[in-house]
């Protein structure tokens, strides 16, 4: 109990607002440094593929988007749930903060693998199982946006919005097993924790640079929306009418 | 080094289409995102000074 109690002081709106603005420059200095060195490697040292030629550079941006598509929806879904379940206001502002960003990388992830399935499949799109599941995340992003909005009043639009999050949660799964569940063009897992990487070295280290630089991207911009919804839903309170005094002197 | 010459990096061993579509598409939406956020924050401090000041 004790433990809960603490957690909920350091989760108030204005210790957040204090603690995200400290950390969000760091968050874009290390997705610009880890960015930089993993284009850096995946350009410059990688070899080029032997079947695919270059266009296999894709997957250091292809498969970093697609796995912080599926991330950041549980992530949300997990702080919708703890926002429904305790009513705690700034799990839920952070859920909604959560949902543009991911909702980017799902877009990313889609349209970099229609540029990648054009030269080696042969066709921007098909309608298999790993492709329509990661559609249908993008539908789950913009439906829970779309929902969030439509309703006025805050505490019934999370609690709706948290609904539909943990509901389409069972989607993530599906996007991720989809292929070994089905007959599918879309290769295996990249990565496999029974087996050895089955690609250079150098390929493995850019993409997991460019995953840890995607991951600080997510915390700097999603920290700087959270920030941004705290003072949107607290601008009548105390805190919010100092913090706009004391910008609006300097 | 897997480069000769500019002109070659721009080419991608003839992906160049492909590649460049896919990481210019998706630099653009990271730098679109934070500077709207950027602006919504700015816009909600500015609604909070109107609050504020009415009450």
């Amino acid at each position: 109990m004790a433990m809960t109690m603490r957690f909920f002081t350091y989760a108030s709106p204005p210790r957040f607002y204090a603690l995200a603005g400290a950390l969000i420059p760091w968050f874009w200095i290390a997705a610009l440094v880890l960015g930089a060195a993993g284009l850096w490697i995946g350009f410059f040292q990688a070899p080029t593929d032997a079947t695919q030629g270059d266009a296999y550079r894709i997957i250091f941006i292809h498969v970093p988007a697609a796995w912080m598509s599926m991330v950041l929806y549980l992530v949300m879904a997990f702080w919708a749930a703890i926002g429904w379940a305790f009513n705690a206001r700034l799990a839920s502002m952070v859920a909604r903060a959560l949902a543009p960003t991911g909702a980017m990388f799902t877009f990313c992830a889609l349209w970099s693998g229609a540029l990648w399935g054009k030269p080696t499949w042969g066709t921007w799109w098909v309608w298999d199982a790993r492709l329509t599941s990661e559609l249908i995340l993008l539908f789950l992003y913009l439906g829970y946006m779309a929902l969030v909005n439509a309703i006025d009043d805050t505490r019934r639009a999370d609690q709706a919005g948290a609904l539909l999050a943990v509901v389409g949660a069972v989607n993530v799964p599906i996007i991720y097993f989809s292929v070994k569940w089905w007959n599918t063009l879309h290769q295996g897992a990249t990565i496999s924790a029974t087996a050895a990487p089955k690609m250079a070295h150098t390929m493995l280290t850019a993409m997991l640079l460019m995953t840890l630089a995607f991951w600080a991207y997510a915390f700097a911009v999603v920290f700087m929306r959270t920030r941004a919804i705290v003072v949107e839903r607290e601008q009548q309170t105390e805190w919010v009418g100092e913090l706009v005094r004391a910008q609006g002197a300097q | 080094m897997n480069w000769n010459s500019a002109g070659e990096f721009f080419a991608m061993g003839g992906y160049g289409l492909y590649v460049w579509g896919a990481y210019g598409v998706t630099l653009v939406l990271m730098l679109a995102e934070p500077l709207l956020v950027r602006q919504r924050h700015a816009e909600a401090r500015r609604a909070a000074a109107r609050t504020q000041e009415e009450s």
